[in-house]
């Protein structure tokens, strides 16, 4: 079969809904794409871990400690299972790593901004959770075996983070007047960011086209956003907050929430490096990294120790 | 620095009721078998969706491949004689 006759074929597959496993022909580009994506999203949840790493020391009751270690638990293993889903690719972990560590694969820029205050754990599990939802909700019937597999085992794990944010968030919101100033300016820094986390507009994504044909994306970022703005802005208003966006209205018609435009040159600027956060972020897993090796080293010495016995032990 | 590593990859299967399969369920990385275990632990079920867990090195496993789907299942194409909905009981007939 000549190459062109393999991408009808694989097309062919995706149209009728099939999903695509590892061993099976697929296009370099729809490989790479992929790649690229699974690998950042792992990224995104390791790296995520870190703003609320920053608060578990200061949490405000044990209950909330608890619930706080949970949540970044489970983002550990997020990661672990995106991982697991870009290696069917046939790229090592460590290769994973250095190309986080070198810049060459990035994670949502959303974790480049610093949690300052408590009410911040609220804001990211109820808007950066939310979002997260709403986008891998959809992945989850994307159209790449282990990459939706993973997402609906992470969608059955991920409702408790958005649940426990909103928690905060309500709590603080309906409390003295200074944790509800807390609780507004926590919505406040974190509104567009989340915004954001959805990517560019359909028409200025690049990669949006191919992603739609191939079904890695079943639906656009712009209808995912809005999705998540008219959920949110209710939720908002909900426990008495205000969405930081003068302009923000609601269409009869349309039955949609409609927003002033975002700054896309924040959002470039942040993804070139320049976010408040971004050599802390990198700097931090680097270092831990590195830190780590020596566990790593013994594991495998132990390892092979273990089947030197185990061999000796046979040719008796 | 030494070279880094990610120790050997598994493949987890679980039970999640007694008396069920034990159906696949991801990947993990582990330098050992007791290490493979309690990662699968740690990973799998941490909300108790499991009460047993298999690991099994990923090298171990053996796949067919989608190019193999047809010649290796079609031959149950022609065989529907082996269900049950191929045979025609006389009317009336119970319990069968």
């Amino acid at each position: 079969m000549t190459e062109e006759e393999k991408r009808i074929q694989f097309q062919q597959r995706i149209d009728a809904g099939e999903k695509i496993e590892p061993l099976d022909w697929m296009p370099d580009d729809y490989k790479q794409t992929l790649f690229r994506q699974i690998s950042q999203h792992a990224h995104s949840e390791i790296i995520g871990m870190q703003p609320e790493g920053n608060w578990l020391l200061r949490a405000p009751s044990l209950r909330a400690k608890k619930i706080l270690m949970a949540k970044i638990q489970d983002e550990a293993g997020h990661g672990l299972y995106l991982y697991s889903a870009a290696e069917t690719f046939g790229i090592d972990r460590s290769e994973m790593i250095a190309m986080l560590h070198s810049g060459k694969a990035k994670y949502s820029s959303i974790f480049n901004y610093p949690a300052l205050t408590w009410a911040d754990m609220g804001a990211i599990g109820w808007l950066v959770d939310g979002a997260a939802i709403v986008n891998q909700t959809m992945l989850a019937k994307c159209s790449y075996g282990p990459y939706a597999r993973a997402m609906v085992r992470i969608c059955k794990e991920e409702g408790f983070h958005q649940r426990q944010g909103y928690e905060i968030i309500a709590k603080m919101a309906s409390g003295t007047p200074a944790q509800k100033e807390m609780a507004q300016d926590a919505l406040n820094r974190w509104w567009e960011p989340s915004l954001m986390m959805f990517g560019p507009h359909d028409a200025d994504s690049p990669h949006t086209q191919n992603s739609m044909k191939w079904k890695i994306k079943v639906e656009s970022n712009d209808t995912l956003r809005q999705r998540f703005i008219d959920r949110t802005v209710e939720q908002a208003h909900h426990i008495g907050l205000t969405i930081p966006d003068k302009n923000l209205k609601y269409n009869k018609e349309t039955m949609h929430w409609e927003i002033s435009p975002i700054n896309w040159d924040e959002f470039w600027n942040v993804v070139k490096g320049n976010g408040p956060c971004n050599h802390q972020r990198l700097n931090h897993h680097k270092k831990y990294h590195q830190e780590g090796q020596w566990v790593r080293d013994c594991a495998r010495a132990f390892e092979e120790k273990q089947m030197k016995e185990s061999n000796a032990v046979k040719s008796n | 620095m030494s070279k880094d590593n990610q120790l050997s990859q598994w493949e987890v299967f679980m039970q999640t009721k007694n008396g069920g399969p034990f159906e696949h369920q991801g990947s993990l990385h582990a330098a050992d078998k007791k290490m493979a275990l309690q990662n699968a632990r740690d990973l799998y079920s941490r909300r108790k969706e499991g009460r047993s867990i298999w690991v099994v090195p990923t090298e171990c496993i053996v796949a067919s491949t989608k190019e193999m789907e047809e010649e290796f299942f079609d031959p149950a194409n022609d065989k529907i004689y082996r269900t049950p909905n191929f045979y025609k009981m006389p009317q009336g007939t119970k319990n069968l």
